[in-house]
């Protein structure tokens, strides 16, 4: 098993938002949550990650073997967890070769490897880049400032090919993209696929699932999966919305 | 104050040996400045330019000055090298207030003249009388008159109409002595009509002493005449600077100043400009990086006398520690001065709960046809943009460097020689690491 969450719940500002997420992802294997706003995503996403804002108050969480809810933001990037943001960060003055170069070299030393050279690394770039179309200009500019929505989802998606993750969540990616760039988002992920590596995809629409076809679908709604089904699934929400799960949960 | 009392009645008492072997220039304005600190005594917490700097006990020390000249027993350049990688200056040291005779002075311009204060104003006093003190003998600042009583060298830079000094002139000023020690130390520096310098100096305390440096800077930027200073400074911490820079720029000419504070203990940095011709451009930036218990304050003041100027501020400091920050910035747009551009910014990170930031901007416009804006913030690290880096393997500690040092970037940026521009990333960014006891050519132990 690659992820296993028993029972989690989380909370921020002493408000509980997670209450009693059960879920478990074997390698490979592309898990899509879906549900109404609110219902906890976002919140599953940032607390998978070690986002210091929430806290667990109950439940444990497993990444091959080990425990992830004691481990930092940062080991759990280098254990292999990758998280695509919903609404990527901005960091003026820091430039993306910078900010690769000293992410992948963490990953390494973590994996006593020495450190990539200057020419191997921006080789490694190149390479990466254009799994997602992305321009070499952005690699010259500041993390994410003054990049486009759609630069910014695809600057995501480049960074996970450049850290090669075991798990990546990928969090409301489609949002804000026009059907081209989220075209080559989600042929970006497909190629990035493997048969040991696992996707959770978090998304409201059936759109990025055409491209990126899970395996299962839960439903997210007020802090527990109140159902897990095939891919049908999708079809149906889109069809009938979300109003009949509140009913058969509220049931 | 007892300890205006103890240096009144020093100078009464060695008045003779201060002038002694002094130009008759630097003596010829003692008595009228020793009147004038008389009355105006050492900066303290009332006024309100010293609020957050309180210099009581760093002026209460019982330092030693080097009134009778004697030597300093050290060759700059056994215990110093500053190497800033392919940049080639010419290089000249001040060890305490005297400058350093022993290196040749060879290759500038004809015409240029560079070297000690002293030696200089004696042989060319007819040249240097229209300057010396004539900005000093107006500052209201304490200090002023009273680098003016004591001072006996120092450095001065003169550049004729015309001459282009292709090199950037360095100079290094070291701090050296065997006991606490009182430094009053004068530059001057004047470019004449047409004239172009780059100026890079750096401080450095080389033996643990206490050490208070009263210094004094005239700057004479004539007719398009165009200057690049860079004040740069990397003292221990028991070292305080008191630094005045007093500026005056005529018709079209141009001022580049930059200073940084890497490290220090308590730095008071004044500085006035005044655009006294019209066209007159200046752009003035400056960072302090604190820590400890250190104090950085700057107060500068820029003055629009004339219509049609321009002035660019850009200040920042990253605090961290329980260091504090002040910075006060005061722009006067004169009556006649329309036209005007002054633009300020001031912005600030304080990395930890200690750390304090004050900050008291002030525009003053009596002109109606004028472009001023000023700007200042002051705040914590980014928390949202740590945790992204947290989620890509950066350690935290590692992220909050990277995002310090990113928030240094463009006062760099405003630095005109490529190689220092290098050399100061390098430089912050192992100051950022606490790696920075000293510059990697100084080899004095106990710099931090």
């Amino acid at each position: 098993m690659l992820l296993e969450i028993k029972n989690l719940h989380a909370s921020i500002d002493g408000k509980e938002i997670l209450r009693g997420i059960n879920l478990s992802i074997k390698e490979g294997e592309i898990h899509a949550i879906m549900g109404p706003n609110g219902s906890g995503k976002s919140t599953l996403s940032a607390v998978l990650t070690g986002n210091p804002a929430f806290e667990v108050t109950e439940g444990e969480v497993w990444f091959r073997g080990k425990n992830l809810l004691e481990m930092s933001p940062e080991d759990r990037s280098r254990e292999g967890i990758f998280l695509s943001f919903q609404y990527p960060v901005e960091i003026p003055g820091v430039s993306m070769v910078n900010f690769m170069r000293s992410a992948v070299n963490e990953h390494r030393k973590y994996r006593q490897e020495s450190a990539l050279s200057a020419s191997d690394f921006l080789k490694l770039m190149r390479e990466k880049r254009s799994v997602v179309e992305l321009d070499s200009k952005l690699a010259n500019r500041s993390v994410n400032e003054g990049f486009s929505g759609g630069e910014k989802k695809r600057n995501e998606i480049f960074q996970m090919a450049m850290l090669e993750p075991k798990l990546s969540i990928l969090d409301e990616t489609d949002s804000g993209l026009d059907i081209d760039a989220l075209r080559i988002v989600a042929l970006g992920v497909n190629k990035l696929r493997t048969p040991d590596n696992s996707t959770i995809v978090i998304t409201h629409y059936q759109r990025l699932l055409d491209y990126i076809v899970p395996d299962q679908v839960h439903i997210l709604y007020k802090g527990r999966i109140v159902k897990t089904a095939g891919r049908e699934l999708v079809l149906d929400l889109e069809e009938r919305g979300y109003d009949w799960i509140k009913q058969e949960t509220e049931e | 104050m007892q300890a205006e009392k103890d240096y009144i009645d020093l100078y009464k008492q060695h008045a003779e040996s201060i002038g002694k072997s002094c130009s008759d220039l630097l003596n010829s304005k003692r008595e009228e400045a020793f009147e004038k600190f008389q009355s105006l005594g050492f900066p303290n917490k009332s006024l309100e330019d010293y609020r957050h700097c309180d210099l009581q006990e760093a002026l209460s020390i019982d330092y030693g000055l080097n009134i009778n000249r004697v030597s300093m027993p050290i060759n700059p350049h056994d215990v110093f090298s500053c190497d800033v990688p392919n940049l080639s200056t010419k290089l000249f040291f001040v060890v305490n207030d005297q400058f350093y005779k022993k290196d040749k002075i060879i290759g500038l311009p004809e015409g240029v003249l560079c070297g000690s204060l002293n030696d200089i104003s004696s042989l060319h006093a007819s040249l240097l009388e229209p300057y010396y003190n004539r900005l000093s003998q107006k500052s209201s600042d304490g200090m002023v008159p009273f680098n003016t009583t004591f001072a006996q060298d120092g450095f001065v830079l003169y550049v004729p109409a015309g001459v282009v000094i292709e090199k950037p002139i360095q100079l290094i000023q070291i701090l050296h002595g065997s006991v606490d020690m009182m430094v009053n130390r004068r530059l001057l520096i004047i470019l004449e009509e047409n004239a172009q310098a780059q100026l890079l100096i750096c401080d450095h305390s080389l033996s643990s002493k206490q050490f208070l440096t009263n210094q004094v800077t005239e700057i004479f930027v004539g007719k398009n005449a165009s200057l690049e200073f860079y004040d740069l400074e990397m003292d221990h911490n028991k070292s305080i600077r008191i630094s005045n820079i007093l500026v005056t720029q005529e018709a079209s000419s141009h001022l580049l100043m930059n200073g940084i504070t890497l490290q220090n203990g308590l730095t008071r940095n004044n500085i006035t400009v005044r655009l006294e011709g019209e066209g007159a451009e200046a752009q003035l930036s400056g960072m302090a990086l604190g820590s400890g218990t250190q104090l950085i304050d700057n107060h500068l003041f820029v003055d629009h006398a004339v219509p049609h100027c321009t002035s660019h501020q850009l200040f920042k400091y990253v605090l961290d520690g329980s260091s504090r920050g002040v910075f006060g910035g005061r722009v006067l747009v004169e009556k006649d001065a329309q036209k005007t551009s002054a633009f300020q910014s001031n912005k600030n990170l304080c990395s930890t709960r200690e750390a304090r930031m004050f900050v008291k901007p002030q525009l003053e416009i009596y002109a109606d046809d004028v472009k001023c804006s000023h700007g200042t913030a002051t705040g914590q690290i980014d928390e949202n943009a740590l945790f992204y880096m947290r989620t890509r393997g950066i350690p935290e500690i590692e992220a909050r460097l990277l995002l310090k040092f990113a928030f240094t970037a463009d006062v760099i940026d405003h630095i005109g020689l490529e190689p220092l521009k290098d050399r100061m990333r390098m430089l912050v960014e192992k100051r950022f690491r606490g790696e920075l006891a000293k510059c990697a050519g100084c080899s004095a132990a106990n710099c931090s």
